[in-house]
């Protein structure tokens, strides 16, 4: 298998990866990286587990190469409270899942953050239908989804993007 | 520590877990790391549904560089089980579902133990198969298990040898046959669900490590650590003591990951390769068709009333698809016939519950546990009694429903519950037949003439199925800062099993919920005993357990303190983490003293030490039921009831179906945290709804045609209805802590039902099958323009 020498930037870090072709993204964050906040559910872009932001764009990270994040910016769920600067504060995002008992057994979480997050970055104030919509690819099979939606619309009302992330 | 929550007790706390899980810091078995020694493997599985296996030849497989080993039937020869041990752990000479493992592959990479598996030549000779569990009950059926005689089987399951019928339960009371004749009607209907799957979104994964000491550690997402130690070490002969199972969190189970079914083969594929990691996950593929499905279900059932509305007779047969091997659903078709009344009060009842060998997916532990399928049909019939009579759904389900103190099937005498009240709960909530106009954005009806509005009513009970004396074992020990940790064996699967014990342990020791850490992950070699997190039994009995700890290093806590004030330990109590007196209104904090003791005067030697309390509970009152009649003292140890009530409307021109509002009560005793009971009922609710319209489909040689989650579709944001409303009341548990009982199952059981008489409201036609497909529903629309 012929290999690459990439750079990627993962959560404000520039990581410098010999990796084969075939490997995608989530292996390399997982496998190479130990970033493994971000999930396998399926590894057929089926269920949205391993969503991260590339360039600000939630993907199915199962479903891109390693080699196609070549110079760009990747973000996992473990960069989404260091956008907020001091890495012990947790994002609104984040907070309001904590405060809405949005989380149960945890696996699909990271990945709907991701999306949330990308929701409330192009558009700040959604409404319900559109916060349903922008999760469509996130499967969760314990909290019957309404408490995310609750939790993402609280986000947006505490300024989930106000104070901008430091380093996009 | 910025909060301090006293009495967490009935009050909504967050959970423990939560800032883990939002920050990608919660730990799954995938995220486990083991460094470049690690193997990984790859299961050979049956393209046949019923074949007699001829010959294996692995000699390519194992020519592939990277290939450490391959191991088939003849390696190991061991059956694994829990309440009948009928599945070869690979198949031997015969294999009896497509997806069944008949080798597995241990390779330097994930990448080369998947083409080496492609690799391994198995050559097959074709059995006749049969797939529906009716036709599989029939004596001149192909047998799947002609040494059914000979397995090990518990003590309370009755197989049939010689039949597919892995068990067969009866249930008799009162007499049936004088009965009908008084009935003002009567409602007899056959039933039919099909398999459906889990579908957790954490895949199965195992890593297991063989030293060559013979100490062997297995790491899983499993609900049941001990009873995966147990099922694992009876049937490789290992002893428990040199088999520790690691658990740490669990992507969701929902009963996929109760007992043993994957994990068994990393242990045996790591024998073959000592002293290396041996790391082996599902596809999602596999997880749809080589873990555990939820069993089919064939149901006749005929129930009758009096003109009055009171039920006077049922009789019923229910056919569990079991699918290849039943060491867990045995206990399915058993809870289905001791509780195959559903909740109601009926004088003569004729049950038969049968579980059927099928060449199909292996049927096993899920959500509800043989009481969604059941409540399926009841629920119907139900709603057609009422119809038929001229009384209303819920008036008649007032009527009918169990009550405290009523002498049930089994001869058991009902526990308090009040099912009135949750059904009183959710007719309000739904504005009872004050039906909407037909539309979801609240456009009037002229608008949308094709859309018909309807409302469905179904309640429920289910009682923890299990083994009569499961137990449960908590270890509370506190740090030199008084911060506690509370060491169970019990999972969290989501439902918030550790925040429940973290709650229950502050409560009883009298320190603030924030001071309570829980010992995670489960681990059997240093984790306190627990039987397994299934049956909704944790915050009953693991509660039960961890109260009994804390209050025992509560004791030794005050008799310290008493016999240093030289007070009676009754005038003391524990508050907010001091020891007070209310008699000389002496306070002492718990800091350092909970690990140091106390000085005597002038520090002439010290008293205490290091505070550790241990805490246990087994149920004792269970008995076994006669196997004629299915008649005994105490069948159960207790049930949950709850009511559910759906909004929904029916687009005629698509057959579609949209679920507009969920109402659902429940009987939870006491709701030690009353968020986290909402969030099962919301997130049962929609697991229910979604339940509805899901199936496994096969092709006719029962390979599977739908195994991937885009052709097998779960509920996704979109779906959901609008609006959820959920409730509970409280009628205390005689032996619950605090009188709670258990309630994560239970959320999901009448969904369905309660749909289909919604349906049946909208459109005035019944569905005795599911899944509620658009096709059929448009389908049965179409047929009776046709007529009309």
């Amino acid at each position: 298998m012929a290999m690459h020498s990439i750079t990627v930037t993962v959560n404000g870090s520039r990581e410098y990866l010999d990796v084969p072709s075939n490997l995608t993204l989530l292996q390399m964050l997982r496998d190479r990286l130990a970033l493994t906040g971000t999930k396998n559910g399926c590894e057929a872009g089926e269920c949205g587990a391993c969503t991260v932001l590339v360039d600000g764009e939630p993907v199915n990270s199962c479903m891109m190469l390693a080699v196609e994040a070549d110079g760009r910016e990747v973000t996992t769920v473990e960069g989404l409270a260091r956008l907020y600067g001091d890495e012990d504060q947790l994002s609104p995002l984040q907070d309001a899942f904590v405060e809405h008992n949005a989380v149960q057994c945890g696996f699909c979480t990271p990945g709907v953050l991701i999306s949330a997050h990308a929701l409330l970055e192009r558009n700040p104030d959604p409404t319900g239908e559109e916060i349903r919509e922008a999760l469509v690819g996130n499967l969760c099979r314990c909290t019957g989804y309404l408490r995310i939606i609750e939790a993402v619309q609280a986000a947006a009302e505490k300024g989930e993007v106000s104070d901008g992330p430091v380093y996009l | 520590m910025a909060q301090f929550t006293s009495d967490p007790v009935g009050k909504s706390v967050h959970r423990v877990d939560a800032v883990e899980k939002v920050t990608g810091a919660a730990v799954f078995v995938d995220d486990v790391q083991f460094g470049p020694g690690t193997y990984f493997a790859r299961l050979v599985r049956s393209p046949h549904a019923h074949a007699r296996v001829v010959h294996i030849d692995a000699s390519r497989a194992l020519e592939v560089p990277g290939v450490r080993a391959v191991v088939t039937g003849k390696d190991v020869d061991a059956r694994i089980g829990l309440y009948l041990i009928d599945r070869p752990v690979f198949a031997g000479e015969r294999v009896r579902y497509v997806g069944e493992p008949v080798a597995g592959v241990v390779a330097t990479s994930e990448e080369i133990a998947v083409e080496a598996a492609q690799l391994v030549e198995v050559e097959y000779e074709e059995l006749p198969a049969v797939f529906d569990p009716v036709e599989a009950a029939q004596p001149d059926a192909p047998l799947l298990h002609p040494d059914l005689g000979e397995y090990q089987v518990a003590s309370f399951i009755f197989p049939e040898p010689g039949t597919n019928v892995s068990e067969h339960f009866r249930l008799r009371k009162g007499d049936v046959e004088s009965a009908w004749p008084r009935c003002a009607a009567i409602v007899e209907g056959t039933f039919r669900l099909p398999q459906i799957q889990h579908v957790p979104i954490e895949p199965h994964g195992a890593v297991a490590l063989w030293e060559p000491s013979g100490e062997v550690t297995l790491w899983t997402s499993s609900q049941s650590p001990f009873a995966q130690r147990d099922l694992i070490a009876q049937s490789l002969s290992i002893p428990h003591g040199n088999l520790r199972v690691v658990s740490p969190y669990v992507g969701g189970g929902f009963g996929g990951k109760a007992g043993v079914s994957m994990e068994v083969y990393a242990v045996v594929l790591a024998r073959a390769v000592k002293g290396h990691p041996v790391k082996l996950r599902m596809t999602r593929e596999e997880e749809f068709v080589g873990t555990t499905v939820r069993q089919s279900l064939v149901a006749h059932t005929k129930i009758g009333c009096d003109a009055e509305g009171n039920l006077l007779a049922m009789e019923t047969a229910y056919y569990f698809g079991g699918g290849a091997y039943n060491d867990y659903g045995v206990n399915i078709a058993r809870a289905a016939g001791y509780s195959c009344t559903g909740p109601y009060d009926i004088p003569n009842v004729k049950g038969d519950s049968y579980c059927v060998y099928t060449n199909q997916p292996i049927g096993s532990a899920m959500r509800g546990f043989g009481m969604p399928e059941i409540h399926w049909g009841i629920e119907q019939i139900m709603d057609q009694l009422a119809e038929q009579i001229g009384m209303d759904p819920a008036g008649f389900r007032r009527r009918n429903c169990v009550r405290t103190g009523d002498t049930i099937l089994t001869g058991m005498e009902m526990p308090a519950i009040d099912l009135v009240a949750c059904i009183d709960k959710v007719t309000e909530a739904i504005g009872w037949a004050k039906k909407g106009a037909p539309s979801a954005s609240g456009e009037p009806s002229r608008t949308t003439p094709h859309k018909k509005r309807g409302q469905g009513i179904a309640i429920m009970w289910k009682a923890p199925a299990m083994p009569p004396n499961p137990g449960s074992s908590a270890v509370v020990r506190f740090n030199e800062d008084a911060t506690v940790n509370v060491e169970i064996g019990a999972q969290e699967l989501g439902q918030g099993a550790f925040t429940v014990a973290a709650q229950v342990a502050a409560q009883a020791l009298g320190v603030p919920y924030e001071w309570v850490r829980v010992s995670a992950p489960i681990d059997t070699k240093y984790s306190p005993y627990e039987w397994q997190t299934v049956a909704s039994r944790i915050t009953w009995s693991m509660g039960n357990a961890v109260k009994a700890a804390a209050e025992d290093a509560r004791r030794q806590i005050l008799e310290l303190v008493a016999d240093h004030w030289d007070e009676d330990p009754d005038d003391l109590d524990v508050k907010d983490g001091k020891v007070i007196s209310y008699r000389s209104e002496r306070e002492q904090p718990l800091e350092n003293m909970v690990v140091y003791g106390l000085p005597n005067e002038n520090f002439e030697g010290w008293k205490g030490g290091p505070v550790v309390g241990h805490g246990r509970f087994m149920p004792t009152y269970v008995t076994n039921l006669d196997p004629e009649t299915g008649q005994g003292t105490r069948a159960v140890v207790h049930y949950t009831v709850g009511a559910q009530a759906v909004d929904l409307e029916v687009d005629t021109e698509t057959g579609q179906v949209e679920v507009l509002k969920i109402a659902s009560a429940y009987d939870v005793g006491k709701a030690i945290n009353p968020d986290l009971i909402m969030a099962q009922i919301e997130g049962g609710a929609v697991h229910g709804m979604s339940s509805a319209f899901e199936a496994l489909r096969f092709d006719e040689a029962g390979r599977p045609i739908n195994a991937s989650l885009v052709d097998y579709r779960i509920a996704t944001s979109v779906d959901v209805p609008r609006e959820i409303h959920g409730d509970f009341v409280e009628t205390p548990l005689e032996d619950g802590p605090w009188g709670a009982r258990g309630v994560g199952e239970h959320v999901m059981v009448q969904t369905a039902p309660a749909i289909a008489n919604a349906i049946n409201d909208a459109l005035g036609i019944r569905f005795n099958d599911l899944p509620l497909s658009a096709e059929k529903i448009f389908l049965a629309l179409e047929e009776r323009r046709e007529e009309g």
